[in-house]
């Protein structure tokens, strides 16, 4: 069970109402900028409020801003879950 | 003459704060990006007029959508005395690296921290003297929706405009420069939070994550929002209907009463011109008036909740499968009043082929005007209790035809464009708010009234009125020749020759096509509704609503199309498509009723 232990996971992976604190952003220069507009810097801690039906996009809050995102851009971003 | 412009990221409330200090009626909703264009008007400062213009949010100053393109554009290319830059003080942490970007720009610049009543409710403090002492420039708080801070806010931008020295041209390079510049930036954010603002350790629970919870549920969120819909459109039609039915009779009475004895001296062409032309087709367009600002004031209040940010979370993982996304689906909503603003809304979107996509199927919503058509129609052919449903059928058909469309083209316009949209909170809608925009559509309708309607009921009078000798609305006429082209093409959906000649001018603006029954027939009123039920069934009024929801999209709708795309062979296609699709769908049902019934 080591492995599941491991710091690094993606945001994809936390469960509903889990916070982690934000460890990488892998995403090109535009999508960058913008998920940097929005809060997803590194170091600021992310909650995941839900997700939709049918693989639907997740509710992320950030501080005082509310998020929603696909789960593909949801795997740009590494977590360390707290 | 000076001029301000408002900057800041969506959904600041930079168009309340315009509305409010110009008194203008800028479109605002809790929605990130419902300006996509510029506006500007004038207010008085210190005595001073000036100029101030709303521009559309953006995220950073060197972003990269169509939006954020016309704010670069105007900064680089207009001289600008006065920046005024709106943040939503609750994000301020967020929002002040914008600050500082254009801080770097060197244009005098004030910060206006917005949405103070919030940020109170939450337990963010802002010491605004500090904030302003670490910045360099002015800083004020203010409640943009309910007038907090309106007076400091007008003192402070005079002040700052009147202080504010010709800065040239000289600044387009530094724009470059501000690329460079965020990891300084990121550093100054954290001294400046640190110094001068309070941020709760927890956001408190709020009401908005206790609706959200429902709203967002994972089985009822879905249909609470249809149901939502479903209230929304009976009401206006329980409400609306009378109103309508009120109206048309006090026109009928003025008529009779007022307007036939003076026009009884006019020559037999004028009289029939004036009142059976221009009276009979405007006011038969008129009496819809309260209906259509009533469902304004609906949609302001769906806009302005915050619910549309839901119906894109509800919405994108079936959008997904259409190639669209939940931002398409919000801007189908918004073209359930009016297609024009719903495609230039599009503009959010990067990738070119989703934003054709979307503009694709937009066109197809069931507008406010067509609405008008379909009101018009089923109160004349269906009993009272069934009226409604229909109207609601087709709405659900005009889903339909948007489903149909877009796995048809989805193959066509791929695109893998980054969903990631802010969600604002749940906010109460004001009286003012969703009266202004009631007063809005009303001035909209009234410069389309007189552009379009009137000028369209002149031209079907002569059609169905010229050569002199022929008597009305035969096929000796103009319109009746004109009419009779078409039959071959529409006879096998069901539609004759006086309703060919509505639809064509129906192509100008579909509200045209309530005033030109109307002329067609010469009647209005309650005589009207009676010969149209008289002269067709149920079948082929279905047939022809069907048509009429889907066969092009209006002339405004197209021209938008044209330069959003800058393509005239997209906007060609967004022409033909649904032509095409129009009569298959009538055809179908036409002839697929017939059958069964037959
Ligand atoms: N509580 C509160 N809400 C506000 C305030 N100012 C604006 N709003 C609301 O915030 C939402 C966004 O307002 P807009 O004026 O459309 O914002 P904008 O900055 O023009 O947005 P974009 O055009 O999308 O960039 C609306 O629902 C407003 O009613 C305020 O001072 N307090
Ligand atoms: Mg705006």
């Amino acid at each position: 069970m080591l492995h599941m232990k491991s710091k690094n996971h993606l945001l994809s992976e936390l469960i509903p109402g889990q916070e982690a604190l934000i460890s990488a952003v892998h995403a090109d220069e535009a999508l960058h900028h913008r998920l940097a507009a929005l809060g997803f810097r590194i170091g600021n801690r992310i909650q995941l409020m839900r997700r939709g039906r049918w693989a639907g996009p997740l509710h992320v809050r950030l501080g005082a801003t509310d998020v929603m995102l696909r789960q593909t851009e949801a795997d740009l971003i590494s977590v360390s879950p707290q | 003459m000076k001029r301000i412009a408002l900057l800041g990221m969506p959904n600041t409330g930079k168009s309340t704060l315009f509305n409010r200090l110009t008194g203008s009626s800028a479109r605002v909703a809790n929605w990130a990006g419902v300006t996509v264009d510029l506006s500007s008007a004038k207010i008085l400062l210190g005595g001073h007029i000036a100029e101030m213009v709303d521009l559309p949010g953006i995220y950073d100053l060197h972003g990269f959508s169509d939006d954020e393109k016309v704010v670069r554009h105007l900064l680089e290319g207009h001289p600008i005395d006065l920046l005024a830059i709106v943040v939503n003080a609750t994000q301020i942490e967020r929002q002040l690296p914008l600050v500082l970007q254009v801080r770097s720009l060197g244009l005098p610049a004030v910060l206006l921290l917005n949405m103070a009543d919030e940020a109170k409710r939450n337990g963010v403090e802002v010491d605004c003297a500090r904030l302003a002492a670490h910045l360099g420039m002015p800083v004020v708080l203010l409640s943009a929706k309910y007038g907090l801070g309106q007076v400091e806010a007008m003192r402070v931008l005079a002040q700052a405009l009147a202080d504010a020295s010709d800065v040239g041209p000289a600044r387009r390079a530094q724009l470059q420069a501000v690329l460079s510049d965020d990891v300084r930036i990121e550093q100054e954010t954290a001294a400046m939070m640190a110094e001068a603002v309070t941020l709760p350790l927890q956001l408190p629970e709020q009401v908005s994550d206790r609706i959200d919870r429902l709203a967002l549920h994972p089985w009822l969120g879905l249909p609470l929002f249809f149901l939502a819909m479903l209230l929304l459109f009976q009401a206006v039609f329980w409400i609306g209907g009378p109103l309508q039915q009120g109206l048309t009779w006090l026109f009928d009475q003025l008529r009779q009463l007022a307007l036939e004895p003076v026009a009884a001296q006019l020559p037999d062409f004028f009289h029939g011109l004036l009142l059976d032309g221009v009276y009979a087709g405007f006011v038969t367009v008129a009496a819809f008036v309260p209906l259509i600002v009533l469902f304004f004031f609906f949609m302001a209040l769906v806009e302005d909740s915050g619910y549309l940010a839901r119906a894109a979370f509800l919405t994108d993982a079936l959008m997904a499968k259409l190639g669209l996304d939940g931002r398409s689906f919000v801007m189908v909503l918004m073209g359930f009043g009016c297609n024009v603003p719903a495609v230039m809304g599009t503009r959010m979107m990067r990738a070119r082929p989703l934003r054709l996509l979307s503009m694709l199927v937009i066109p197809l919503s069931l507008c406010s005007a067509r609405l008008q058509v379909f009101l018009f129609i089923v109160s004349a052919i269906f009993a009272p209790m069934q009226a409604p449903w229909v109207i609601f059928g087709f709405y659900l058909a005009s889903f339909l035809t948007m489903i149909v469309t877009a796995l048809l083209f989805r193959g066509r316009f791929k695109s893998s464009e980054p969903f990631v949209v802010e969600l604002p909170p749940w906010r109460v809608p004001t009286l003012r708010q969703v009266a202004m925009r009631g007063w809005l559509e009303v001035r909209h309708f009234l410069s389309r009234a007189t552009r379009f309607i009137v000028l369209g009921v002149i031209a079907i009078w002569l059609l169905t009125n010229l050569p002199l000798g022929a008597a009305p609305g035969s096929t000796d006429t103009l319109a009746g020749q004109l009419g009779t082209l078409f039959v071959p093409v529409l006879a096998p959906i069901g539609i004759d020759e006086k309703l060919a000649i509505a639809l064509m001018f129906g192509f100008v603006a579909k509200e045209v096509m309530i005033g030109a029954f109307a002329v067609i027939y010469g009647m209005s009123g309650d005589a009207l509704s009676q010969e149209f039920a008289r002269s067709m069934d149920w079948v082929q009024a279905v047939s022809f609503m069907l048509f009429t929801l889907i066969y092009t999209p209006c002339i405004s709708t197209i021209a938008t199309i044209k330069t959003e795309s800058k393509s005239a062979a997209f906007a060609t296609l967004a022409v033909l498509w649904p032509l095409a699709l129009a009569w298959l769908t009538s055809f179908v049902f036409y002839q697929g009723m017939r059958q069964i019934l037959a």
